[in-house]
Order: structure tokens, then C-alpha cells, then sequence
């Protein structure tokens, strides 16, 4: 049974078979309206995540399948202590593929290895979000027709932000590509990433707290939301969050074909102003996530032989 | 120093000088009613100074917790004062219910019956991450 834990389940060549879907699924949606009728889709959430929910939950709509779940913990069995791996035992019962997020850290691939339908990771924690990394690769893809030979900024939390660690993880199999990574001292990208990751494949990157400096070398800007929920300590939050806030004034030397994007929910780290400039992409972003999360579900339905 | 050859046991030999006892603890060595004998700094030839544990019971031991604290070492069984079987031993690429994930943001430590496995990611640096969260074992 073939799941979705981390970005690294799938090779280059299944990415780009993902990415050729979702694009034929832009080109023509009719086409894909009825091919999941019958089919369920359970969105497990034991934390609250509105918008990828929403996400999962339009993808498998459009597929002409229905939906079932739940979106926090409190109204799930959980809350009287069932555990993750019985969860899933139970809700294969109930639907053709399963989409969990969950607080803890592993859970999705509890779920995986006790279910008997496919499990979809729709984020662990601080831990993977393989379904944001497949929606940063397919605007990245289409906006540069590419997924190699150029330099990614990553900017902002780089130490919690776990969309910044897959997105790493994934890209690092495309070559002539170089990293800036931006983010304040204290949020700089773990060791074992750059240890693990880019060193251990031999590709450049450079680690500056300057984003300004930084910006006319880019070709990809990723911004990042310093998130709440990551700190143990509120004041630590307080004094790091506003660490960068992308405005007008901060692109005057940044390339004609900047490509910024960002995973959202944004805070303040991008002014509202940008959102008009023909380089943001965020809330294209959004939408390409939604064309790779269908183009995953039938992937996975297919391969468990339910379509 | 005089230790007895055991007739139906265990000789874990050439254990860095100084992982004697941990192998005892992780082992459960202290469980056992038979002689068990931790010789410490002995000399050696291969190794310069070396542990040795000798158990006297033909009892199974846990390799993958032998080859995770301290690759190398060999593992001899005897039986009737003969050694029969001289093993060495390698790190493991999985480790299951040995060392525990530390990390409270992981799924096992809310979740009491999940076996703790962690993987060799790094054999040149003895790098092992708990499969669910990846956290590094310390």
C-alpha cells in the first residue's frame, strides 16, 4: 500500500508524474469531475488546520468523491483515548484514503502502518507537510518551467518551519541549484539539515540575516510566518516575529522575474502592498496545492487499486 | 586477577575499555542469577585496553544492542569449554525498543504502547533518528 509520510516517498519521476496531473487537471477539469463518484476521502484532523482541510476536502469534491472527518481532536475518538493506530484500523472501515494532520510528531505514519487504505500526511507536527511541498513544486514548476538551475531564497523561520525543511529535501534532487538562507540567528536552518541535506550532497548555500542583500541573486523568494505555536516561550515569539517583513521598498533590486511564495497563513511578513506585484504567488500557490493534493489522491487511489 | 573459563556461557569480548558496563545495564545483564564477571582495562594487543563479559549461561543475547553501543566487539559462545561460534558484531540498521525517543513533540510519547525504533541514517557518524519523528538518539 503505497502512502504519503514524507516528500522523499516519491521520486523525481512520480513528482513530475504528479505535476503532469495536476496540469492536465488545469487544463481540463471536466475531464476529472466524476472520475472519484463513490469514492471517500476521510480528513482526520486532531489539530485545526482550516485551510489545508479545505484543501483536501475541494480536491476530492472535484474528483466527484465525497468527504467525511473531523477537524479537531476534541470531537474525535481521541478524546477518549483511542490511539492513532486503531483510529485508522476503524476509519479504513469507512473511507478509500485517508488525509490525518496531527500535533504529535510520526502519528500519519502510525496511522500507515495500520491502516489498510492510503494515508496521506496533511502535516505532523513540526515534523513534514509533504502535500505544501507538493503545491510549492508545482508553482515553482510553473512559474519557471523548471525545477533546476536557480537560486532559492528561504527566508524567515528556518529553524521550526517544517514546509522550509521539506522544500529543501525535495529540491535537493534537481540540479544547479543554490540556497540563501535569511532568517535571524536564532531561527537559522537546523545543522542536521545542512549537514544531512546540502552538504552531504554538495550544494551551495549561504546563511546571511539580510534579506535586502540577499534579494537581487534570487530567483525564488520563500517567505515563512514565524509560528506561535512552535515556541515554548511566548516572549521568545514576541521578539522574533517580526523579523523580516517583505514590503514594496525592500524589492527594488530584486530580479523582474522574482518568483515569492509562502506557504501561509501570512501574519505580517509580507505587506499587502505586494500582493498586486506580478511576482507573488502565494495565492496561486493555494490553488496549484489544491490541483497536486487531486493529483495525489488519484495516484494513491490507484495504486491501492480503487479506481 | 583469576576469573574462571566458563563451560556453557558467553564471552563478549573486545569492548572499548570503558562500555562495560553500559552494555551490562542495556543488556539487562543485572537480571541474570548466573556468574556474570565485567573485567575492566584489560590489556590488549588490538585495542590497547578492552572490557570483557563473561556470562555463565547459554542464554540469548540482544546483538542489535551489542552492535549500537559498540560495533566491533565479538561475540564468543561456548559450550562444554569449547568455543563454538565466534561472532562480530555490526551496527544494526534498526533499533527497537533499545534506546527511547526523548522528543515530547513525538507521537510515542503520548502513545505508551508504540514499540521505540530508531534507524541508522549516518553509519560513518553512529547516527541513529527515531523512525517517527527523525530525532537524532543521543
Amino acid at each position: 500500500m503505497r502512502h504519503l509520510i514524507d516528500i522523499l516517498d516519491f521520486s523525481p519521476e512520480e513528482l513530475q508524474e504528479l505535476m503532469d496531473t495536476a496540469n492536465d487537471i488545469i487544463a481540463d477539469p471536466a475531464k476529472y469531475s466524476e472520475v472519484c463518484r463513490g469514492k471517500k476521502l476521510a480528513t482526520l484532523f486532531f489539530e485545526p488546520s482550516t485551510r489545508t482541510r479545505l484543501s483536501f476536502e475541494a480536491a476530492m469534491i472535484e474528483l466527484g468523491g465525497s468527504v467525511l472527518g473531523f477537524s479537531e481532536a476534541q470531537s474525535s475518538s481521541a478524546a477518549k483515548g483511542e490511539s492513532v493506530a486503531d483510529t485508522a484500523k476503524v476509519i479504513s472501515c469507512y473511507a478509500d484514503i485517508i488525509a490525518m494532520r496531527h500535533p504529535k510528531e510520526g502519528a500519519p505514519l502510525v496511522a500507515a502502518a495500520n491502516a489498510s487504505v492510503p494515508v496521506i500526511n496533511a502535516g505532523d507536527g513540526g515534523h513534514n507537510h509533504p502535500t505544501q511541498t507538493l503545491a510549492d513544486l508545482l508553482t515553482i514548476y510553473r512559474e519557471k518551467g523548471r525545477l533546476d538551475h536557480m537560486t532559492i531564497g528561504l527566508c524567515g523561520d528556518l529553524k521550526f518551519g517544517r514546509t522550509v525543511h521539506s522544500l529543501i529535501t525535495a529540491m535537493s534532487r534537481y540540479e544547479g541549484l543554490q540556497f540563501v538562507l535569511i532568517s535571524p540567528e536564532e531561527l537559522k536552518l537546523p545543522s542536521y539539515v545542512k549537514k544531512e541535506v546540502l552538504r552531504a550532497k554538495g550544494i551551495p548555500y549561504a546563511q546571511t540575516t539580510d534579506l535586502e542583500g540577499a534579494m537581487p541573486e534570487l530567483d525564488i523568494l520563500y517567505m515563512t510566518r514565524v509560528q506561535r505555536e512552535r515556541f515554548f516561550n511566548e516572549e521568545d515569539y514576541l521578539r522574533l516575529k517580526d523579523s523580516y517583513i517583505l514590503t514594496p521598498d525592500k524589492l527594488k533590486n530584486a530580479k523582474s522575474d522574482l518568483s515569492i511564495l509562502h506557504p501561509l497563513p501570512r501574519v505580517n511578513e509580507i505587506s499587502v502592498a505586494i500582493d498586486d506585484d506580478p511576482r507573488a504567488c502565494y495565492f496561486k500557490q493555494v490553488l496549484y496545492g489544491k490541483y497536486m493534493r487531486m493529483a495525489l489522491i488519484l495516484k494513491l487511489l490507484k495504486e491501492a487499486g480503487s479506481l | 586477577m583469576n576469573i574462571d573459563a566458563i563451560q556453557n556461557g558467553i564471552v563478549i569480548d573486545h569492548i572499548t575499555a570503558g562500555l562495560g558496563m553500559k552494555l551490562y545495564d542495556l543488556l539487562g545483564l543485572e537480571k541474570l542469577d548466573c556468574s556474570v564477571a565485567i573485567i575492566k582495562n584489560v590489556h590488549s594487543v588490538k585495542l590497547g585496553r578492552k572490557d570483557i563479559i563473561k556470562i555463565d549461561a547459554d542464554i540469548p543475547v540482544n546483538l542489535d544492542v551489542i552492535g549500537y553501543v559498540d560495533p566491533g566487539v565479538s561475540v564468543n559462545i561456548i559450550r562444554g569449554g569449547e568455543l563454538v561460534e565466534k561472532r562480530s558484531i555490526d551496527m544494526p540498521e534498526t533499533l527497537t525498543n533499545v534506546i527511547f525517543c526523548k522528543n515530547p513533540r513525538c507521537i510515542t510519547s503520548c502513545e505508551q504502547e508504540l514499540r521505540h525504533v530508531f534507524k541508522l541514517t549516518d553509519r560513518k557518524n553512529k547516527v541513529y533518528r527515531c523512525l517517527y519523528c527523525e530525532t537524532k538518539a543521543n
